[in-house]
């Protein structure tokens, strides 16, 4: 310790200019060694996808081809297909979510005894690695042996064994529910914790003016919550989008391609197949969606939050 | 008063928050219940229920019908501890200067880590296999460690960061008038009043790297040995007979090392992960 303690920077000196100086270089120092592992894990590659998606690399070797893997994606049905498929599961997923896990979040936030425990047990699904959760699911879908097949069967909704990832409908929306099952209790969570943080002053001067509780919630709950419940449906779009563990588990993107998203596609493409430049170019396609969708995002919350005078 | 429910509104939410939970936790009571019964008892047409010779035997045999299961859930558990440690080393440093320290590009260079979240490794994939095997780490316990840091650094930063803004900056100005150094500021005054806070990055650090484990393993990581559990659970999958009462034992064997840690400190996390949520 007293070597720390006599090293020059320790003697006393004035808060001025020389202590800004300093801040600058000991902040660098700080945020450097995390900085570089982005840039090596992270920046570069994504750099290297860029460049890759102008050839046509494979395990072979590699030729510039211009933009040509560009416009086989803009030529091709197939991919516009699975563009509608991801921004649809993201939609539908997203959606279900946020009204779940606004629902959840009123239950879990009314004063009743239990609840503490309650809150607990909404959340092992986030809790345990997607893949296991999937696993669970995937037997639960199971036609022949499968809980749900089973009980369907039992009250007669389905004649005899029901795949549920056989078919292409029932195959998208097993997937968005799993991805709901997954997604739900983060949501539930914050959307619990703003409820928290309203002001309780507000409930009840409405209470006071003879406002119901169904008023209370949609005149104050939900305003005050906007700022949440919009960047909550950011992340949860974002994660969404990006969602590989749960449908390459439970379908591999199939059947005939019902649930292939782009993220789906451009693994199979890259690591399936060992395309790496058409791989590359539907990474990018990716990357650039994303940025496009968060801009419009990140628009509409400076708006919200003016509106509800949030800063 | 204004909180006082009706008896039909008890009744009601209760209720609800009954349905609410089913949902969550139903996979895991059928993945239970599946893992006491028989396998014969499983595979019967049509489906029953209940088996009326439940035992725990699966627990048993599973480590006999997958060998390498046990260090599965080992390779699990080292490799979330090993990006959680690396991660931290990282995220503590960074999110001090981001919360104290003023610098040029700041804002820029906070934004531009959050952007990291954007991105998955499924996009990135073709170049981190280059990466990884030019420095040599493919088939290593490195190529399921390096990336998975790499994406739990914004987080962690933006977490930390967060939690170190609340702890009031007059004790390190103090220290600072008597003349210590930066570094021992940080070691000696800010981190062991930041403990709470770190604890809670960590946990949630440990859990997101126990659970983004999958990709990584089955891209990176072709040695059967150094498998975790999410990877090496396939094994169970393809085989001529699948053993899902086995499977499902192993599953749930598997998370108690995460769900333990989460219960304990769940109060914690459930606080320190929403406090941006919550307005002060």
């Amino acid at each position: 310790m007293t070597d720390v303690l006599s090293q020059p920077g320790a003697t006393v000196r004035p808060k001025s200019a020389p202590r800004r100086l300093s801040d600058r270089a000991f902040a660098v120092l700080l945020i450097l060694p995390a900085f570089a592992f982005i840039g090596v894990i992270i920046a570069w590659p994504l750099v290297e996808t860029i460049r890759l998606s102008f050839t046509d690399a494979r395990l072979g070797g590699e030729n510039y081809v211009g933009f040509e893997n560009y416009v086989d994606l803009w030529n091709s049905r197939r991919f516009h297909s699975y563009v509608w498929i991801t921004f649809y599961w993201m939609f539908i997923s997203v959606l279900a979510k946020m009204v779940l896990g606004l629902i959840g979040a009123s239950l879990l936030n009314a004063a009743v005894p239990g609840r503490a425990l309650f809150r607990m047990l909404v959340m092992p699904p986030w809790v345990i690695p997607i893949a296991i959760g999937c696993i669970g699911w995937l037997w639960l879908y199971n036609g022949t042996f499968g809980l749900l097949s089973g009980v369907g069967q039992r009250i007669g909704i389905f004649d005899g064994a029901f795949p549920f990832l056989a078919g292409k409908t029932s195959a998208f929306y097993s997937a968005v529910v799993t991805d709901v099952w997954i997604g739900t209790p983060m949501v539930t969570l914050f959307f619990l914790a703003a409820m928290q943080g309203v002001n309780r002053d507000l409930y009840e001067a409405a209470w006071v003016d003879g406002a119901g509780r169904w008023y209370r919630f949609r005149r104050i709950t939900i305003p005050q919550i906007m700022p949440v419940i919009v960047s909550m449906s950011l992340l949860s779009a974002i994660w969404t989008f990006n969602s590989f563990d749960i449908i390459f588990i439970l379908t591999q993107g199939g059947p005939r391609g019902a649930t292939t998203t782009l993220i789906i596609d451009t693994y199979k493409t890259a690591i399936g197949n060992f395309k790496f430049g058409e791989g590359a170019a539907r990474a990018v396609v990716i990357v650039v969606l994303l940025a496009i969708f968060s801009a419009i995002y990140m628009f509409l919350l400076g708006k919200i939050n003016k509106i509800y005078g949030v800063k | 008063m204004m909180d006082r429910y009706k008896l039909w509104q008890i009744i009601g939410i209760y209720l609800g928050i009954f349905a609410f939970l089913s949902f969550m936790l139903l996979p895991f009571v059928e993945m239970f219940v599946t893992s006491l019964r028989p396998l014969e008892h499983l595979r019967t047409t049509p489906y029953r229920f209940w088996s009326d010779k439940m035992s725990f035997d699966a627990y048993s045999t599973m480590w006999e019908s997958v060998p390498l299961l046990g260090r599965y859930i080992v390779n699990s558990v080292f490799i979330a501890s090993a990006v959680t440690a690396f991660t931290m080393v990282l995220v503590i440093p960074a999110s001090y200067a981001y919360a104290r320290l003023q610098f040029p590009f700041k804002t820029a260079s906070l934004a531009g880590i959050l952007a990291v979240n954007m991105f998955t490794g499924a996009v990135l994939l073709i170049p981190l296999y280059k990466v990884l095997k030019t420095l040599g780490l493919l088939n290593t316990y490195w190529a399921m460690i390096v990336p998975g840091i790499a994406f739990l650094i914004p987080t962690g930063i933006w977490l930390l960061k967060s939690y170190l803004e609340k702890i009031p900056v007059e004790l390190e100005e103090a220290a600072f008038v008597d003349g210590a150094s930066r570094i021992y500021i940080l070691r000696r005054v800010v981190i062991p009043l930041a403990v709470p806070g770190i604890i809670v990055v960590g946990t949630a650090t440990f859990i997101g790297a126990y659970a983004q484990q999958f990709l990584f393993a089955i891209t990176f990581n072709q040695t059967r040995e150094l498998q975790p559990l999410p990877a090496g659970l396939q094994e169970f999958v393809g085989r001529q007979v699948v053993t899902w009462n086995e499977m499902m034992a192993a599953s749930l064997t598997g998370v108690v090392p995460v769900i333990l840690i989460f219960f304990f400190l769940q109060k914690y996390l459930v606080a320190g992960l929403t406090a941006g949520a919550v307005k002060e």
